[in-house]
C-alpha cells in the first residue's frame, strides 16, 4: 500500500479486521463440517482428524497461518476498540444506543472476548492435548482416536454449558461479523441482500450446530 | 455626492465585452501582494473568495457561522435560472434578460441585467466541472423546469435543494483555495465596523465569536457579500443568523443605501402556527408547477373549514375559488412572486382563509396526482380507470418531484399533503433592495464592493424565481473578479495595510463601546422581545400593503422602539466570551435602524411596482399601478447620523432595449 | 405541556460541565425543539441565569448547524430530521428530556451545547474538490452526459449537511459517512473520477489525524442522517481506498 505502512490507516485497519475475520469464517466451517462427520460417521471423523492433526501442510503451514488469524484478530479488534474509546473521551449521559443499531453491532467486543476465553478451554481441551500426545509425552499414532476423545469431554456437563453458551455468543458476533466484514471490503451492492441471508444463516446455524454436536455427545454417551 | 452607475457604452450585449477588454489588469506577481477581504461565504461571497484567490489574491473570508457551508444560500430550493436553452423553447439571452426586466417591474438597472443573463450560461457550465450533482434526464444530459414569471423552461436544479448544492460547489472551490494558503477563513467572525482611510475602505473590525475577541483585519479592499435583510420582519424564511450589519455598517461608513423598501413576500410558506414562531419555511415555488392554489367560494365553506367542521377534500370543484388561475388565465398558478401573494392577502382579507388564524390558502396536489397516475397508467399499459392505481401512480411521480419538501411539510404541520392539499401563506423571503452599488459592484465608498442579496442590481422591485442564485454566482465568479482588478490596479506597490493606525484605532473603540453599552445595561427585557415587536410593526404596516398613515406610524414606531431597546434590553453574559444574545444584540440594533429607513423608503415611493405595493396606487381590479414618469429611479439613501435624516439620491433608469409597459401576467 | 429538561451545562471548553435541571411549562405541542428552547432562554435570562448555548441557523433543517443528543440520540428521536425539525408533538406531557452536546474528542464544546466542528470543513479541505478553476471557461454543462442512475446516486450523497449526527451517534465517534458521502458523490461523476485516487487518501488521511473512531459498521449513522446517507457511500470510499491504495 502507497501510504507508507500497511495498518497506518483506519479503512486498512479495518480491511485487516474484516479479512482476518472471513478467514477465520472458513476455518469455522471446515471445522464445522469435520466435527458433524462425528455424528453422522465416526470413522470418517477419525479419518479427517488424523489427517488434519498430522499432514505437515496443516500442522506447520496452516495451523500457524490460523493461530496468528486468531491473535491478529484479536489484537486488531483490541485495538481498534481502544482507538473508539479514545475518540469520545467523554461519555454521554444518555445514550440509546438500542434506537439505531443491534446490540451485536455494539458488543462486539464483549461477543469477541467471550469467544476468546471459549477458546483458550477449547485450546486446553484439544490442542494442548494434542501436543502432548504428539510432542511431548510422545506416542505412537493411532488413527482412532479421535473419536472417542471427544466423546470423554463432552461427559462434563459444565463443560457442555460452557460450550453451548459460547456458541450462543459466537452466533451474535457472527451476525454482525460476517456481513459487516463484507461492509468493510466495499462490498455492498445488489448482491447483498441474498448474501446477508446466507451471513445471518451462518451466523445462526453453524454455531447452532457446534452447539447440537456436543448436546449429542453429552447425551449419548 | 451625484451617482455614477459607470455602464460602459456601447450597444448592450457588447458593453461587458467591451468593458473588459478594456479595464486595468493585475498581473500574477502584483496579485500576490493585494489583500481583499470577503465578507459572507454564501454563494455571492463564497465564489468570489474561491476566484479571487485562484486569481492570486489574498483573500480572508468571514462568516458568523461555524463553518463556510451553513451560509444561507443553502436554503434555496427550487433552482437556478440560465439562458442556455436546451429545451429548444425559444430563449436566449436577450429573453432571460427582457424577463428579468419586467419581473423586477421596470426598476432594475439594465446594463447589470444584460450582464447578468449573458454570464448566466457559463454558471452552469461552471458548476458542472465543479462535480454540482444538477438533474439530469434518461439520456444523461441536464433537465429543466419552469418557474414563476416565465414561458420558457430555464430553471436547472437538484431536486429541491438546488441552493445547497450550489453552495457546496463554491464551497468546494472555496476549500481548495483554504488548502493552498490562498483563502484565510475566519468562520464565527462577524463583521463589525468597516475601516475607511483616505477615504477608502482598508479593513474590518471583526469579533471572533467563539472567543469574543475584537479583531482588527486590513486589505485592499473590502467586499460585503453578507445576504439579505429579510429578519427585520423577525419571522421570515431567513436563518436567524442572517443580519444586515455588514451592509448597515458600509451605510453607515458612507455608502449608499438602495430602495430598502423592495422586499419579496413568497407566497408558498408554511403558514405562522403560534406565538412561539421563531421562523417560516418556505416550500419551493417549484410546487406551483403542479400545485394549484384555491380557496373556498363561499364564506361559510371557509368558516367551516375554520372551525374545523369541514374538510378540504370534502370541498366539490364547483365550491373552489382557484383565484390565480381566474385572474391570470395566461399564467396561472405561475405568476411571479409579488402577485402570487398579494392575491393570496386578498383573499384571506377577504374572509376565506383556511386555518385557523385564517391566514392560509390551499396548494392542491390532486389533480397533479390524478393526471400524472393516468399518464404513467397509460405508459405502462395499465388500466387508466382504476383509481387506486392511479393515485398510487400519481403518488410516485409527485414523491420524486417533490418528496423532500413533501417530508418537510408534514414534519413541520403533521398533516399529509398527499392526501389534504397544503396549506400555505406568503412570508417575506428576499429583499431586493440593498447597498448600492455601480456597474463595477463598487458601493458609494471606494474599495467597498457589494455583491449577491448584499447590493440592490439586478431585480428591481421584484425577483423572479430562480434567478437569486443566479446574481448571487454571477456577481462572484465572473464579474467581481474583472471589476476588483480594475479597481485594486493602482495599488499594486502599496505594500500591507497597517492596522496600528487611527483609523482602526478608532472603529475597534466604537465597536467595544457597543458592545460594552449592551452587557453593561440594566435592562429587562431580552433582545428577542425587541426584535419580535420590530417584526410586527414591520408586517403589519410596512408588509405586502401599505400606505401613507401606516408608514407614517411605522417610521415613529420604530424610533421610539430603538430607544425603548437602547434602555431597556438585557444582554447577560460578558463581552469576551461566546455570548449568543450579545451577538443577536448588535444585529437588532441594525435593524432597529435598517426598519425605519425602509418604511421612510416606502412612504416616499408613491407607485406601486413589483415587491412594493401601495394601497393608494392600484388600479380599479387591485393590480399595481407604477409611475414610471416620476419613479423610474433607484432610491439611494444618505446616512446623516440617524435614519430620519437620510438624504435621498436617485439614479434615473434609462431602458433603451425594453419598452416599458405595464406587467400583465393576465 | 410540562417538561423536566436535563441539559448539560458548561461555561467554556476548560469548564468541566455538569447537568443542570431545569423544569418548563407551557410548551406547546406545534413548537419545535429549538422554539422550546428559545422559551426556556427567555426565562432564564428574565431570571438572570445564563442562556444555553446551543448552535442553530436556518431552523429549516438544511445548514447542518444545529446538533443536541436528545434523550439519547443525535437530533432527537425521529427520523429523517435535524433537531430544528423536532416538533414538541414528539414527547409527551410530563417527559423528562436529556439534552447534550454532540459529543467527540474530534468536536470538543464551546459552550454548553455548542460544539467545533470545523474538523470537517478540514477533512473537506483535503480533498473535497474537483480542481478547476472558477473561470467559466470549461466544457459546455451537456458535453458529458452522465447516467441519470449515477448523477441522482451522487446527488443523494451530497445532500449531506455536514451535521455530525453520524459522529455524535457512532459508537466509535466515526466521521466515516461523512467523509464517504463526499467521496462517493465526486466518485460517481465522470468530473471527479480524475482526482479520485489522491482525493480518497487524503480525506482519510486527514480523518485519521483529527481523531475521529473507526468505522465498526453498526450502521447507526445511516438511521440518524437527518439526509438518509447510505452505508452504501461507506463500502464505496472503502472500495475507493483499496483501489487507491493499491495504485
Amino acid at each position: 500500500m502507497s501510504n507508507n505502512g500497511m495498518l497506518k490507516s483506519s479503512i486498512a485497519r479495518k480491511v485487516a479486521m474484516a479479512l482476518s475475520g472471513l478467514f477465520l469464517i472458513l476455518f469455522l466451517g471446515q471445522h464445522f463440517f469435520i466435527n458433524s462427520m462425528s455424528v453422522v460417521s465416526p470413522d470418517t471423523f477419525n479419518e479427517i482428524s488424523h489427517f488434519m492433526g498430522y499432514n505437515p501442510v496443516v500442522q506447520f503451514v496452516l495451523q500457524p497461518i490460523l493461530i496468528f488469524g486468531v491473535i491478529f484478530h484479536f489484537c486488531m479488534g483490541l485495538y481498534l476498540d481502544y482507538q473508539n474509546k479514545k475518540a469520545r473521551p467523554i461519555k454521554y449521559v444518555k445514550n440509546n444506543g438500542a434506537a439505531n443499531a443491534s446490540w451485536m453491532s455494539r458488543n462486539m467486543v464483549i461477543t469477541g472476548i467471550v469467544v476468546l476465553a471459549f477458546l483458550g478451554l477449547h485450546f486446553y481441551d484439544f490442542w494442548v492435548h494434542e501436543m502432548n500426545v504428539k510432542y511431548i509425552n510422545v506416542q505412537p499414532e493411532d488413527p482412532t482416536r479421535y473419536y472417542e476423545e471427544l466423546r470423554q469431554k463432552f461427559v462434563d456437563p459444565v463443560r457442555v454449558g460452557i460450550y453451548v453458551v459460547s456458541f450462543v455468543l459466537l452466533a451474535l458476533h457472527l451476525l454482525h461479523g460476517f456481513m459487516s466484514s463484507f461492509q468493510s471490503i466495499g462490498f455492498n451492492n445488489k448482491y447483498s441482500r441474498s448474501l446477508r441471508g446466507f451471513a445471518y444463516a451462518f451466523a445462526i446455524l453453524v454455531p447452532a450446530g457446534f452447539a447440537l454436536i456436543a448436546l449429542y455427545h453429552h447425551f449419548t454417551i | 455626492m451625484a451617482l455614477d452607475s459607470k455602464i460602459p457604452a456601447g450597444s448592450i450585449d457588447q458593453k461587458w465585452t467591451n468593458y473588459k477588454n478594456k479595464i486595468n489588469l493585475v498581473n500574477p506577481a502584483n496579485k500576490r501582494n493585494l489583500d481583499i477581504i470577503v465578507v459572507g461565504t454564501g454563494l455571492a461571497g463564497g465564489s468570489a473568495s474561491a476566484t479571487l484567490a485562484e486569481l492570486g489574491y489574498n483573500v480572508k473570508a468571514f462568516c458568523f457561522q461555524d463553518s463556510p457551508r451553513r451560509a444561507h444560500s443553502i436554503a434555496a430550493q427550487g433552482g437556478i435560472n440560465a439562458a442556455k436553452n436546451y429545451m429548444g423553447d425559444g430563449d436566449s439571452v436577450f429573453r432571460l434578460f427582457y424577463d428579468t426586466v419586467k419581473g423586477g417591474d421596470y426598476r432594475a438597472r439594465e446594463a447589470n441585467v444584460y450582464r447578468l443573463a449573458e454570464v448566466s450560461t457559463n454558471i452552469i457550465d461552471q458548476c458542472v466541472a465543479q462535480g454540482v450533482p444538477l438533474a439530469r434526464e434518461y439520456g444523461g444530459l441536464l433537465d429543466n423546469r419552469s418557474f414563476g414569471g416565465t414561458l420558457v423552461s430555464r430553471t436547472f436544479y437538484a431536486k429541491g435543494q438546488t441552493g445547497q448544492q450550489l453552495l457546496l460547489g463554491a464551497y468546494s472551490a472555496m476549500n481548495r483555495q483554504i488548502a493552498r494558503g490562498k483563502i484565510k477563513m475566519y468562520a464565527r467572525h462577524e463583521m463589525l465596523e468597516l475601516v475607511v482611510i483616505d477615504g477608502k475602505a482598508r479593513g474590518i473590525i471583526a469579533r471572533n465569536l467563539m472567543t469574543g475577541a475584537i479583531e482588527r483585519h486590513s486589505a485592499h479592499a473590502v467586499v460585503i457579500a453578507s445576504g439579505g435583510y429579510g429578519n427585520v420582519f423577525f419571522l421570515s424564511t431567513n436563518a436567524m443568523g442572517s443580519n444586515v450589519t455588514a451592509a448597515w455598517k458600509v451605510h453607515k461608513k458612507g455608502a449608499y443605501f438602495a430602495n430598502p423598501c423592495y422586499t419579496q413576500i413568497h407566497p408558498t410558506c408554511i403558514p405562522v402556527s403560534g406565538d412561539h414562531q421563531s421562523k417560516l419555511t418556505l416550500m419551493s415555488e417549484s410546487l406551483r408547477n403542479d400545485g394549484r392554489i384555491w380557496v373556498p367560494k363561499s364564506l361559510e365553506d371557509a368558516k367551516a373549514i375554520r372551525e374545523g367542521r369541514k374538510k378540504p377534500t370534502q370541498l366539490s370543484e364547483e365550491e373552489r375559488d382557484y383565484y390565480l388561475e381566474r385572474r391570470y388565465p395566461a399564467f396561472g398558478n405561475l405568476v411571479p412572486r409579488d402577485i402570487a401573494s398579494r392575491a393570496a392577502k386578498e383573499r384571506c382579507d377577504a374572509g376565506y382563509g383556511v386555518n385557523k388564524t385564517g391566514e392560509a390558502v390551499y396548494l392542491d396536489f390532486a389533480s397533479a396526482i390524478e393526471r400524472y397516475g393516468k399518464d404513467q397508467a397509460r405508459i405502462r399499459h395499465l388500466d387508466e380507470n382504476n383509481k387506486e392505481l392511479v393515485l398510487k401512480l400519481g403518488k410516485e411521480v409527485i414523491a420524486a418531484k417533490y418528496g423532500n419538501l413533501f417530508q418537510m411539510y408534514e414534519k413541520i404541520v403533521d398533516e399529509n399533503p398527499y392526501e389534504t392539499p397544503m396549506m400555505i401563506y406568503p412570508a417575506v423571503h428576499y429583499t431586493m433592495g440593498g447597498v448600492w452599488v455601480d456597474y463595477n459592484l463598487m458601493t458609494t465608498i471606494p474599495g467597498c464592493f457589494a455583491i449577491g442579496e448584499a447590493n440592490f442590481s439586478d431585480h428591481g422591485a421584484n425577483r423572479l424565481g430562480a434567478s437569486a442564485l443566479m446574481q448571487g454566482l454571477a456577481d462572484g465568479y465572473f464579474v467581481l473578479p474583472y471589476t476588483i482588478g480594475d479597481y485594486l490596479a493602482p495599488d499594486i506597490k502599496l505594500g500591507k495595510i497597517p492596522t496600528d493606525t487611527p483609523e482602526f484605532e478608532e472603529a475597534e473603540k466604537s465597536v467595544r463601546n457597543q458592545l460594552e453599552k449592551f452587557v453593561s445595561n440594566k435592562g429587562t427585557q431580552p433582545v428577542d422581545h425587541f426584535h419580535r415587536r420590530l417584526g410586527k410593526i414591520m408586517w403589519d404596516k410596512v408588509g405586502m400593503a401599505r400606505n401613507e398613515k401606516g408608514l407614517n406610524e411605522a417610521i415613529k414606531e420604530i424610533a421610539e422602539l430603538r430607544e425603548d431597546f437602547y434602555k431597556n434590553v438585557k444582554v447577560p453574559g460578558t463581552l469576551d466570551s461566546f455570548n449568543q444574545e450579545l451577538e443577536k444584540a448588535m444585529r437588532v440594533a441594525d435593524f432597529l435602524e435598517l426598519g425605519e429607513l425602509f418604511a421612510k423608503d416606502a412612504l416616499h415611493r408613491n407607485e406601486s411596482c413589483g415587491g412594493h405595493f401601495r394601497e393608494e396606487y392600484q388600479t380599479p381590479d387591485g393590480e399595481a399601478l407604477r409611475d414610471d414618469e416620476n419613479f423610474a429611479y433607484v432610491a439611494a439613501w444618505e446616512y446623516k447620523g440617524k435614519p430620519a435624516d437620510a438624504v435621498l439620491h436617485k439614479e434615473p433608469l434609462v431602458y433603451d432595449n425594453v419598452k416599458l409597459v405595464t406587467r400583465s401576467y393576465k | 405541556m410540562k417538561l423536566n429538561l436535563k441539559i448539560w451545562r458548561q461555561k467554556n471548553a476548560q469548564d468541566q460541565g455538569k447537568m443542570v435541571d431545569y423544569a418548563i411549562d407551557n410548551v406547546s405541542p406545534d413548537m419545535s425543539f429549538l422554539e422550546m428552547l428559545d422559551v426556556l432562554n427567555d426565562d432564564l435570562i428574565q431570571k438572570d441565569q445564563d442562556p444555553v448555548a446551543f448552535d442553530h441557523d436556518c431552523r429549516e433543517g438544511i445548514c447542518g448547524m444545529c446538533s443536541l443528543y436528545i434523550n439519547g440520540e443525535a437530533h432527537g428521536p425521529d427520523r429523517g430530521v435535524t433537531t430544528c425539525q423536532l416538533h414538541m408533538r414528539k414527547f409527551k406531557d410530563g417527559d423528562t428530556i436529556f439534552i447534550e452536546p454532540f459529543r467527540a474528542k474530534a468536536f470538543p464544546v464551546i459552550k454548553d451545547l455548542a460544539v467545533n466542528r470545523s474538523a470537517f470543513d478540514r477533512i473537506q479541505q483535503a480533498g473535497g474538490f474537483i480542481s478547476v478553476n472558477t473561470s467559466g471557461n470549461t466544457l459546455d454543462a451537456n458535453a458529458i452526459p452522465i447516467p441519470k442512475h449515477d448523477a441522482d446516486r451522487a446527488f443523494d450523497a451530497a445532500t449531506c449537511i455536514g451535521c455530525g449526527a453520524c459522529v455524535a451517534t457512532c459508537k466509535n465517534s466515526s466521521a466515516m459517512l461523512f467523509v464517504s458521502a463526499k467521496v462517493s458523490q465526486f466518485a460517481l461523476l465522470p468530473q471527479g473520477r480524475v482526482e479520485a485516487t489522491d482525493r480518497v487518501l487524503n480525506m482519510v488521511r486527514q480523518m485519521d489525524e483529527e481523531g475521529f473512531g473507526n468505522c465498526t459498521n453498526t450502521g447507526a449513522c445511516e438511521v440518524e442522517c437527518p439526509k438518509g446517507i447510505s452505508l452504501e457511500n461507506i463500502a464505496r470510499m472503502n472500495r475507493e481506498y483499496l483501489a487507491a491504495s493499491l495504485k
